[in-house]
């Protein structure tokens, strides 16, 4: 060993690229003290949204960021306090979160899990989030949940609607608020039985991912259960844009009924073929043709235009809930009066359970009186609310999944206007949609306990 | 039988965008010898022609409705076109409802002027770089435009329908003698696969039999010669490339009310369509056609529930598989030329 080539530069340089080295975990983990992942420092704490900022969902992820900015306002006691006004836990009182003013940080997601993993890692790491929030794809909710169960980060996510997120890859550390695939099929069934009789034969064309599947499934079973018969189903490629030649062949199948378990572009395209190609024109067994959208969002009903007209779906919230149906939904014109005020039209169901979905954060830390994710955890599992817009709802502790009443809507024949596509056919009481914790649709996986990190 | 004649049907209309697309694509390659991955921005430009005519038409002024209330409960703001004012309500209507045939009219000068400006402003600095470059700046090209788009129109689908008169479908299979509501067709996609004919049609006229047309295919055969014959072959390309990105904008223009337009559905068409220009053979012009409508009617094939019983996922590889065939047997493609990219 020889130390001929040391010099006073080198140890200098040297130490310091060490001393940093050594330093950086303590840089990115200030909060080791302190027990949890990013233990908010000084006045502020950073919440993460994560959000697909590009992309074919970029519209929808707009309107979840306008949603998330408008929670952060009014946890800081800016504008007009929104829904804090009518939530009933009264714990928030808009002076931000424990005392702290509320800043926030947000990624691209791109609908790309990869992408939202990356995004939100950098959030945590880079950014010191908190929390995260966010998403418009299931695939992209699960992968991020599983990122911050890791890294010991509250993940409440938006826009999800795949049984799996909380069937198969629950986690302690992840929340949903938004409704799911199996509440679809049960708060359809009674209602496409009730329009549409129970003697059907139905076509299913289903995106081939995670969040086709559990629908096609849980339609399929709800449906099947009430006396429908299922004469095909057919997985469409997710890069499909012509539905046509998976349009065609349903006419010939003696289906009179054709469920499409698409969403976004996909369901647009496949809905504006199915209409052109004269579907609902058709007598089938001597019934009218009829076509089923298990999942409704404003922004495909006004891509698809007149083509939505008279078709069935579900919703897991409409901006006309309160006007239309009374008090139970109190809290839905106090969100729209903000979001409407500030932005010039009205929020989407996506925008509504991202600011929810915050509001509810808030509140748990606040009740819990930490931000350490175990304490957000046991005061949000389990935790009964009301006010936010939904009516009287559960987190339920097993799977932390929400339970609530669940829209069944149909395409408006003559919108007064661009934003009024869509009527409440009923509304199934959250009773009709609550199933057992290990139903088979929901079936391996594991909730395992809450990590607070480092 | 009934099944494989609408599959024939359903390949025709996808077949005459395919055949559109990779039709300007070989006369741009044919011509100026480049390979033009911007060609699908310009198909998703033309749709959004339409989608810009059609808003054009709707511009509207606003007025206050005290009877109506709109989401926040304040007096309803009703938009009227402009075109009411000048034409009445029921002929204003009638317009818009015209929306996209009229925006022909609109799209073919803005396509020619588009393709002049892309060929003058930036592909011809590339002429004498390899095809890579090529590749590299005309793919850079498409996601600028398309970003554009994005930035202008958002990334949801822009419902554009077609005119009611063309809005419902027929019972093409009874025509055919078959059972009554077996074979149901659009009249659009009728429309559009008609329109494809004559555009295709005009387009190999203008070559054919037009003087304008012989020193192109002239040139194409040899640009040096005609060259030194004292013609300016290069403006003629050019011309070229602004017919070619109006035929492209044709295609997307009247595509629209098939699939509502987003920014993304250039990127959609574009690598199917560059497939079909190697099956049909590298500048050649028939077989671009011919492997358009080929391709267009294997996909609608591999897409039937039947044969995706029997091979999962074939709809998603049929074309590939079958350009390797193609090439393998035909190397240069069904009607490629000797000598195109072989030197």
């Amino acid at each position: 060993m020889s130390f001929k080539n040391l010099t006073r530069r080198g140890v200098i340089k040297t130490g310091a690229i060490a001393g940093a080295g050594l330093a950086l975990p303590t840089y990115l983990r200030a909060d080791g003290h302190s027990g949890f992942t990013n233990a908010p420092q000084g006045d502020t704490v950073t919440l993460g949204f994560n959000v697909p900022q590009s992309g074919p969902y970029a519209d929808e992820g707009a309107d979840e960021l306008r949603a998330f900015q408008l929670a952060v306002e009014h946890l800081n006691g800016e504008g007009d306090g929104g829904m804090l006004q009518t939530f009933s836990s009264k714990a928030l009182d808009g002076t931000g979160i424990l005392g702290k003013k509320v800043q926030y940080v947000s990624g691209d997601t791109q609908t790309k899990s990869d992408a939202a993993r990356a995004s939100a890692k950098s959030m945590i790491e880079k950014d010191g989030a908190v929390m995260i929030s966010g998403g418009s794809s299931s695939g992209v909710a699960v992968a991020v949940q599983a990122l911050c169960q890791e890294a010991g980060i509250i993940f409440m996510a938006g826009l999800t609607h795949s049984n799996d997120t909380t069937g198969k890859d629950k986690r302690a550390n992840g929340f949903r608020h938004f409704f799911n695939s199996y509440m679809s099929g049960a708060a359809l069934a009674p209602i496409l039985a009730k329009e549409y009789g129970t003697d059907r034969k139905a076509y299913h064309l289903t995106a081939d991912y995670n969040w086709g599947y559990t629908t096609e499934e849980a339609v399929r079973s709800s449906t099947e259960a009430m006396g429908w018969e299922t004469v095909n189903a057919v997985k469409t490629p997710l890069t499909a844009t012509d539905f046509s030649a998976y349009i065609a062949p349903v006419i010939q199948s003696g289906a009179d009924v054709l469920v499409l378990n698409h969403y976004g572009g996909n369901m647009v395209n496949s809905l504006t073929n199915a209409v052109q190609f004269g579907l609902r024109d058709q007598t089938v067994n001597g019934k009218q043709f009829e076509i089923v959208v298990p999942l409704y969002s404003e922004l495909m009903a006004r891509g698809a235009g007149a083509n939505i007209k008279g078709i069935i779906g579900s919703q897991n919230w409409d901006w006309s809930l309160e006007d239309k149906l009374g008090a139970r939904y109190t809290g839905t014109n106090a969100f729209v009066q903000s979001f409407g005020t500030k932005y010039g039209f009205p929020p989407s169901q996506a925008a509504h359970t991202c600011y929810v979905q915050t509001l509810l954060y808030a509140d748990a830390v606040t009740r819990g009186g930490s931000f350490n994710p175990c304490s957000v955890v046991e005061a949000l599992a389990g935790f009964e609310f009301d006010g936010l817009g939904n009516g009287p709802t559960l987190y339920r502790a097993d799977d932390h999944q929400c339970f609530k009443d669940v829209l069944v809507v149909k395409g408006k024949e003559n919108p007064e206007n661009q934003y009024d596509l869509v009527e409440i056919v009923e509304v199934t009481p959250a009773e009709q949609v609550t199933y057992a914790p290990d139903h088979p649709q929901f079936a391996g996986g594991s909730l395992g306990t809450c990590n607070p990190g480092a | 039988m009934d099944a494989i004649v609408i599959q024939i049907l359903n390949g025709l209309d996808k077949g005459s965008a395919y055949a559109l697309i990779a039709l300007g694509l070989t006369l741009i390659f044919g011509t100026l010898g480049v390979v033009n991955f911007a060609h699908g921005a310009l198909f998703m430009i033309g749709a959004f022609c339409a989608v810009t005519f059609s808003k054009f038409l709707n511009l509207s002024h606003i007025v206050i409705d005290e009877t109506r209330k709109d989401f926040l409960g304040n007096p309803l703001k009703v938009e009227v076109p402009y075109i009411y004012d000048f034409f009445g309500q029921a002929t204003g209507d009638a317009i818009i409802d015209w929306a996209v045939p009229l925006s022909i009219i609109f799209a073919i000068p803005v396509m020619i002027a588009i393709g002049f400006i892309m060929e003058r402003g930036l592909i011809k600095h590339f002429y004498k770089r390899p095809h890579a470059d090529q590749i590299l700046v005309t793919f850079g090209l498409a996601i600028v435009l398309q970003e554009v788009i994005k930035y202008y129109y958002g990334a949801n689908p822009i419902p554009t329908p077609a005119p009611a008169a063309f809005a419902g479908s027929f019972d093409f299979g009874a025509m055919l003698g078959f059972d009554p509501n077996q074979i149901i067709y659009p009249y659009w996609r009728l429309v559009y696969f008609a329109f494809a004919a004559v555009i295709i049609g005009a387009v190999f006229a203008f070559l054919q039999f037009t003087t304008f047309g012989m020193v192109v295919r002239a040139g194409m055969a040899d640009r040096e010669t005609v060259g030194l014959l004292g013609i300016d072959i290069d403006k003629r390309f050019t011309i070229m490339f602004g017919i070619a990105a109006a035929v492209a904008g044709l295609a997307g223009v009247m595509y629209a009310p098939i699939n509502s337009p987003n920014y993304h559905m250039g990127m959609d068409f574009l690598v199917l369509s560059f497939v079909v220009v190697v099956v049909g053979g590298m500048g050649s012009l028939p077989g671009a056609v011919l492997a358009g409508f080929l391709l267009g009617i294997l996909e609608s094939f591999a897409s039937m529930a039947v044969v995706l019983e029997t091979l999962p996922g074939i709809n998603q590889i049929i074309i590939y598989l079958v350009a390797i065939i193609i090439l393998l047997t035909r190397p240069r493609g069904l009607m490629g030329r000797k000598g195109v990219m072989e030197e």
